[in-house]
Order: C-alpha cells, then structure tokens, then sequence
C-alpha cells in the first residue's frame, strides 16, 4: 500500500490562471490523443500536426481559408455561447443555418432583379429569420410543455436537410443544371463580394465580428444580459426574481437560431452563389460551432479567436487529407476529440485532484 | 453500555486539515464511546462538519490517525467509511427527489441485476417499524416535508447497517414535534445499541439528549464533557468564549395602519392537494406577525403565493388596498413585497458576485442604467454601501456568494430585501442553520425594522423565534389557521395545542 493516491477534491473558487492552464493542458492532452489515432494510420503525428498547421495558417491562401471558414462559426458559434450561457442547448444550429440558406436562397432566386443594396440586407434578414423560425420549435416546446431542447433541436437538423434536399431535387432545381440537385446560380446582386483572390466574403466577416461584440456587451453590459447569465445560473432565483424565464428562453433560442441562419445565408450567398445538398452548403458548421462556443468558454468575444483557430484547423484538415491521404472524416475525430477533451478539461477548473504519498 | 475497558467506538487523534487560508481542524483529539450519543457542539465554521465529513471519508485529514473500534484504519471514501459500519446524515440530504424513498434507500448498493423492489420494500417497512420511522416507502421525495426526507435518510444508514451514525445538525430543517420525533428515534437507537455521534449548536438539544460533548471554537477541541454535570450556561461560555445574551426584549411599539390582507386564501400543493384552506389574516405597519407550526402545514405555499409563485386557487391577497391576488411576482416586487424565503440559495445566484446578487430585484430601476442598459458603476456602489450598513464580511464586492458564510449570506439577503424599502417584509425560517451570534444579528436587524414602521410576516419553525420576535401569533395547522394570539409567554401552552391540531380557537377570540 505504497503508492501514492489521487485525490479528487472541490474546489472553492476557480482562478483564471487554473481556468486557462485547464484548457492549454486539454488541448495538449486532445492533441496526444489525436497523435495515437494518426500513429494507427500510419502517420507520423508530428508530421501530420505540422502540414494542419501549415496547411491552415502557414500560407496567405491557407490564411484566407481559414478566415473564410471561420465565418459561419463564428456567427453561429457566438449565438450559441449565448443560449449555452443561459443553459438552453441548442443543439441544432446545423439546421437552422440550412433554414437561413433556404430563405436566404430563395429570396436570392426569386428577386434576383433588386438592386445588390437591398437584395443582400433582405436576404440576411430572411436568413435570420429563416434560422429563428427553426429555433421557435424547440423554443415553445420547451418553454411551454419543458420538452428538452437538445432533442427536438437535434432532430430538426435532419428535417431541415432533407428539405434542403426535397428543394433542389424538385422545385428549385435549376433547369440549366442538366439533372443535377443545384439551384440556378444567383444573380450577380445576390452575390457577396471577396477580398481580392479569397473566398473571404468580407461583409458577412464584418457582420459576425459586430455581432459577437455586440453579444459580448449584450451579456456584460444589459439588463437583458443579466437575465440571461442568472437564468443560467439559477432559474430558481430568476423566477424569484419576478424574470419571465421562459420568454429568456424562447428569446435566446431564436438569437442563436437567427445568427446561425445567417451563416447559413453568408454560404450560399458567399461561396457557392446557389443551392445545393445540404453536404455541399455546410460541413457541419452548425455543429462545429459547438466547439468554437465552448474553446470561447461562452464567451462570444473569444470566440473570434477561437472561430478562427478551428476555421484553421478545418483548412489543415483538408490540406493532410490530400497530402497524407487520410479519410475525410480524420478531421473530424481531431475536432470531435479537441471538443471532448475541452469539455472533460472543464472538470478541473471545479474539482483539484491531490496526490498523496502514504506510508 | 460497554464495558469502560472497551474499545471506543471512534478515537480520532490530532486530526489537522486545512484549507486555502484557514485551518479547519487543528490537531483534534476526538473519543466516542461504544453506545454513546455524543454531541459535537460548536458554532458555525467551528469545524465541526469538516471532522466528520473526515471520519466519513469525504475528506482526508492532512494530519492523525482514526481508529474505528480499536483498530486503525484509513478512510478512503464514503465506502470505506460505510463498510466500517459508519453512517452520515448530512445537513442538505442527498435524496433523488423524483424517485421513491424505496429506490432512494437501495440507491448504490450492491444487489443483483435486478433491482428487487418488493423485497427492498419490505425490508424497508420492518427498519421503520422497528425504529419508529414512519415514511411511506412508495412516496416520491419531493413529495416528503423535511422531516420525513430525513427519516429516509436516516433509513439509508440503518439499511446500509450503519452502526455509528453521524448526523449534521439534524434538527436544522425540523420543526420542534419533528425535533421531539427525531430525539425520540435517536433514543430508541440508542437503545438497540448504535452510537450516535450529534452535530449541532443548539444548546438545549445538547442537554436533551447526549450522554457527552465535545466543544469545537474555531478548530480547536476547546473541552469534553459529560452532559449531567454540566449546562447550558457554561457550554454557551465553552462554545463563544463570552458570555451571551439569550433574550432579546421586544420594545413596546403601537401597529398602525394595515399593509396585507389575506382573505379566504386556498393554495394547492404540488401534488394538487389543498396546502391552504381558507386562511385569513392581517398583518400592519409596524408590527411582526409571526406563523408558527410544524412544517408541512402550508408555510412554503403560503410564501409561494404571497410572491406570486404559486397560483391562488381562491380567495384574495391585497397590499395597501391593492389586490395583488393576480399579478405576477415581478409585479408584486415592485408594488412592495420582499421576501427571504427559507431556502436561501433560491434566492440568489451562488456563483455570481455579491453586487450582481443585490440587484437580482432591483435592476430593473433607472439607476442601475438606462434604456436597458447595466451601469456597473451604480450596480458596485449600490453593493458597497449595503456590505457597509449591513457589516457584511467578505473580501469585497466581487467574491461569489457561495464563498460566504450562512450568516453573511443571511444579511447580504436582508441588506437586499430592505434596499427596495418594501411595504411589507416576508422573512421564512431567517436564522436556521445560523449560529448565536448570526442569530442575535439577524433578529436585531428584524426588531428594528419593526420599530421603523415595517410590516414583517415572520414564518418560522423555531418556536423560540417566533415568541422572541412576533407581536401575534397565528398557528398554521394542516392549511388552517388554528386562532391568533399574542406573542406572550403565557400564550405558549396554547400555541402549543394549537400546532399539535389539539385545539382551535373560536374566531372572536383572535387577536
């Protein structure tokens, strides 16, 4: 009986040293992990780390890919620390940024004529509500009946593919596009413009960032944030309080939801200038989000930056499939795990594990 | 009783464990005898809970040694502690609230695949029998008052066959026939042979039933004695180190005008029962109106209607003439009631700072911003000047509330309520769980405001409570008001009966 014993014990208040130490060592420990699932592929971990970080941040194309694909997570990534703040799990965010596309889309299609002026701020704004509308059926599920919002959001993401799917299968197939499921291409109005010789579609960029400052101020610095933070804390006290917890609810789930649809708007609108299956709009975006919101420890301001590490991440991902010929789902266990490995990481910043020498 | 040659049932020798910036349990020597009811007494942060939470195994001594019946052994984990025939009931009780008290017992133990409830049950039916524990094995626990949750978990040790059995401050939550109950089950635990080891700083419980007691300051053993040869005056000395007041006289002080008026009110429970059937009183400016009863007689639906949170099935509530009997909580917040309900944390936000917490109500007013806005500058100011008036301790303004002490939380909550000027205050079970001194703060703090013109509806389970502080007294039996009397020494006899059903008064002879 001489080994020494980890000891697991509460802690009283949590510094921002032990917060931040917590999240360095989880992703070190995420990346160890990921280095034994490329070692069973057969690559060389470090090699492989190295072409990711090459690939997504080591070139001004890598750069502007990762800036590109940092876009939608952010938008949707700082909506969800939001809702995550105010414990509402919106675990759906996928669909309702393919509900933003649709609307988005369609406004796209249909009123190609505008002028770019008001084409574009419409179709943002259809896109958010697009994205809303989706979000109000876990919404008033949940704030009406208590049905738990991970499900029902969850279960929507499939409902919004498929119907992404029924509409460019059917109705909006664009007859130009000799049977395959693509929408027409937009009109030019209906394009966002670049930075030159990117995919950076600069004003949708400008938008995630205002918006996540303004998020940031929302919760800090509003009575309407206050209500949030202490619903999230204790809903008990909210209700005491005289707060309407289920119109903070419903209010917090339909943000999230808005700013995910307009992700979903800045993709088509963006990158692809038309509709496609749901795998061609986004990656999981809505999901990756998920991880931006929690790297960003809720907090909608660092998830500018932690939008743009996992953008880069996903760009290096690409890059290693091609170069080291992985599977395309690699990356997506070197998301999945960081995401694990942050969330287990979480557990130390509330609990201190002892080690005790006994004799 | 054992034998004096025997074994203790616990020695615990120089026990030391320390926390960032304070030392919890300074080189503690601790003997419980086989059969014994030993009373650890001690007041709030003495370092009582710490030492047995120890002995329980949910921390690990820094320093010393424990023997468990002679024998040294290492407590590694509640499980530990549990296989050396050791029980705890803490002071929160850890139950599922939705399951039953027969899943609530079995909970975690070895067993088969299967979970055989009938048998489980049955086992559980004999143990109440057995030690007069009446609980219904099928009844969910949020269903249970207090007493009856703690019964459960007192049945959870003896199905576990615990044999020394620790209970934290058991009669915190209780109300004095529920306290009278418990004693009576600790006695007859006694009696078949357990060893009882008692946390508490009520002094009377002390006297009532231990064999012998340890005194605790500030993690310190200060003195053991045995229970006969001692009292209450010299333990209260033990356990401040000072001398202390006992009774606080009430001023003389004329009501005035009426602020609340509940007529004819019925409440349904959460099991959609009737919790309140019919209740009228009054309470004026100026003027303590005190609710005394066992608990479960309708205290908490009673709060929870008056601030909006439960729905009024019948009957009506009015403010100052004004009917509230449907307006929302927040509405009600701002047409003048405050409220410190008995379970604190559900009014607050432990993890957030002291001055987010002392604008959970008021931060709807322009001057915490405008426009929707949050001026922190007037949020800090606003905290800095009540941690001022109201003395309360802490580091500073931005320390979460879950880092303060029962009696710090306790005044922070008054500070707030008081801050809005409220026309009425309802104040629920204010001092439990406090020590004497916190105590003697809280109920100066509540006389003053009396003499300031406030009306208080007191609702409490202490009964001294209730006699120290109320003008009147109304008696809350099974959703009923049994009579009002005055709260005067004489009445007790009568406010007893009243709590115990035993008698009601006719309505012209309330006062």
């Amino acid at each position: 009986m001489n080994l020494p014993r980890l000891r697991v014990e509460r802690r009283l208040s949590t510094s921002r040293l032990t917060s931040t130490l917590a999240l360095v060592v989880s992703l070190l420990l995420a990346l160890l992990a990921i280095g034994l699932v490329f070692s069973s592929l057969g690559v060389d971990p470090i090699y492989a780390y190295r072409r990711i970080l090459r690939g997504g941040f080591g070139s001004l194309y890598g750069l502007g890919e990762s800036l590109a694909k940092s876009i939608p997570l952010l938008l949707t990534g700082a909506g969800l620390a939001l809702a995550f703040r105010a414990r509402v799990y919106n675990i759906g965010a996928e669909g309702q940024l393919l509900l933003g596309a649709i609307v988005g889309g369609g406004i796209a299609l249909n009123f190609g004529h505008w002028p770019r002026g008001v084409l574009l701020p419409v179709m943002f704004l259809g896109g958010f509500l697009g994205g809303a509308l989706w979000a109000a059926v876990p919404a008033l599920l949940k704030a009406r009946f208590r049905v738990d919002e991970v499900l029902t959001s969850l279960m929507l993401v499939y409902v919004a593919g498929d119907l992404v799917r029924y509409l460019v299968y059917g109705p909006w197939r664009g007859p130009e596009e000799r049977g395959f499921p693509y929408s027409s291409r937009f009109a030019l109005a209906a394009q966002l413009p670049h930075v030159e010789g990117t995919r950076i579609h600069y004003p949708t960029l400008l938008l995630a960032v205002g918006l996540a400052v303004l998020l940031y101020l929302l919760l800090e610095r509003t009575k309407l944030g206050y209500e949030i933070r202490v619903t999230g804390e204790n809903p008990a006290a909210a209700r005491y309080a005289g707060m309407n917890t289920d119109r903070i609810i419903i209010l917090v789930l339909l943000l999230s939801g808005g700013l995910a649809g307009m992700a979903g708007v800045g993709e088509v609108a963006g990158i692809h200038a038309r509709l496609s299956p749901p795998e061609g709009i986004s990656p999981g975006y809505g999901f990756t989000a998920i991880i931006v919101a929690w790297l960003a420890r809720l907090n909608p301001l660092a998830a500018i930056l932690t939008a743009f590490l996992i953008g880069g991440l996903l760009v290096g991902g690409d890059a290693i499939q091609v170069a080291l010929n992985l599977p395309a789902a690699s990356i997506y266990i070197f998301n999945g795990m960081i995401l694990l490995f942050v969330i287990a990481g979480d557990v130390f910043t509330r609990y201190r594990l002892r080690l005790e020498l006994r004799s | 009783m054992a034998s004096a040659s025997a074994p203790p049932a616990v020695l615990m020798r120089g026990i030391t464990k320390r926390f960032p910036g304070v030392v919890a349990n300074d080189r503690i020597d601790l003997e419980v005898r086989e059969g014994e009811i030993h009373a650890l007494l001690g007041e709030n942060g003495a370092g009582k809970t710490t030492l047995m939470n120890i002995l329980y195994g949910i921390y690990h001594p820094d320093e010393g040694e424990i023997q468990v019946r002679g024998r040294t052994v290492v407590i590694r984990s509640p499980q530990d502690a549990i296989r050396l025939g050791i029980g705890m009931i803490h002071q929160q009780f850890r139950l599922v609230p939705t399951h039953t008290v027969t899943e609530n017992v079995v909970l975690g133990m070895k067993q088969g695949v299967l979970f055989r409830e009938r048998e489980a049950r049955r086992q559980i039916e004999a143990l109440a029998r057995h030690y007069h524990l009446e609980v219904d094995p099928d009844a969910r626990i949020w269903q249970l008052s207090a007493g009856e949750q703690q019964r459960v978990e007192i049945l959870k040790a003896l199905y576990r066959q615990a044999q020394i059995l620790i209970l934290d401050e058991p009669t915190s939550m209780l109300t004095p026939g529920e306290i009278e109950d418990l004693l009576k089950i600790l006695h007859r635990m006694k009696e078949e042979g357990h060893t009882l080891i008692f946390i508490t700083h009520k002094l009377d419980e002390v006297t009532a039933i231990s064999d012998r007691v340890t005194v605790l300051r500030q993690g310190r053993v200060v003195t053991t004695l045995e229970t006969a040869k001692t009292n209450e005056r010299e333990l209260a000395q033990w356990m401040v180190g000072r001398e202390v007041l006992f009774r606080l006289t009430k001023p003389k002080n004329t009501a005035g005008e009426i602020v609340l008026r509940v007529e004819n009110l019925h409440v349904d429970n959460d099991k959609q029962l009737p919790a309140l059937k019919g209740i009228s009183f009054a309470v004026r400016q100026g003027e303590i109106l005190g609710i005394a009863g066992v608990a479960g007689n309708g205290q908490r639906e009673l709060v929870e209607a008056l601030i909006g949170l439960r729905p009024v099935v019948q009957g009506s509530i009015t403010l100052n003439g004004r009917s509230l009997t449907n307006m929302s909580s927040r509405e009600r917040i701002e047409a003048g009631i405050a409220c410190v309900p008995g379970e604190r944390m559900t009014a607050l936000v432990p993890g957030m700072s002291i001055a987010e917490n002392m604008i959970l109500k008021a931060y709807r007013q322009p001057v915490f911003g405008k426009g929707g806005l949050l001026d922190r500058r007037a949020v800090n100011a606003h905290a800095d000047r009540l941690i001022a008036e109201y003395a309360v301790i802490t580091p500073g303004r931005e320390t979460p509330v879950k880092l303060l002490s029962g009696g710090n939380i306790q005044r922070a909550l008054l500070a707030r309520e008081l801050s809005s000027q409220p026309s009425l205050l309802i104040v629920a079970s204010p001092t439990s769980g406090l020590d004497v001194g916190a105590t003697e703060t809280i109920w100066r703090i509540l006389l003053e405001q009396r003499q300031q013109g406030r009306a208080i509806l007191l609702i409490s389970e202490d009964l001294e409570e209730v006699m120290t502080l109320s003008d009147r007294v109304a008696v809350l039996y099974e959703g009923e008001i049994m009579g009002i009397v005055r709260g005067e020494e004489h009445n007790l006899e009568r406010i007893g009966l009243m709590m115990a059903g035993a008698l009601r008064l006719p309505r012209e002879e309330w006062v």
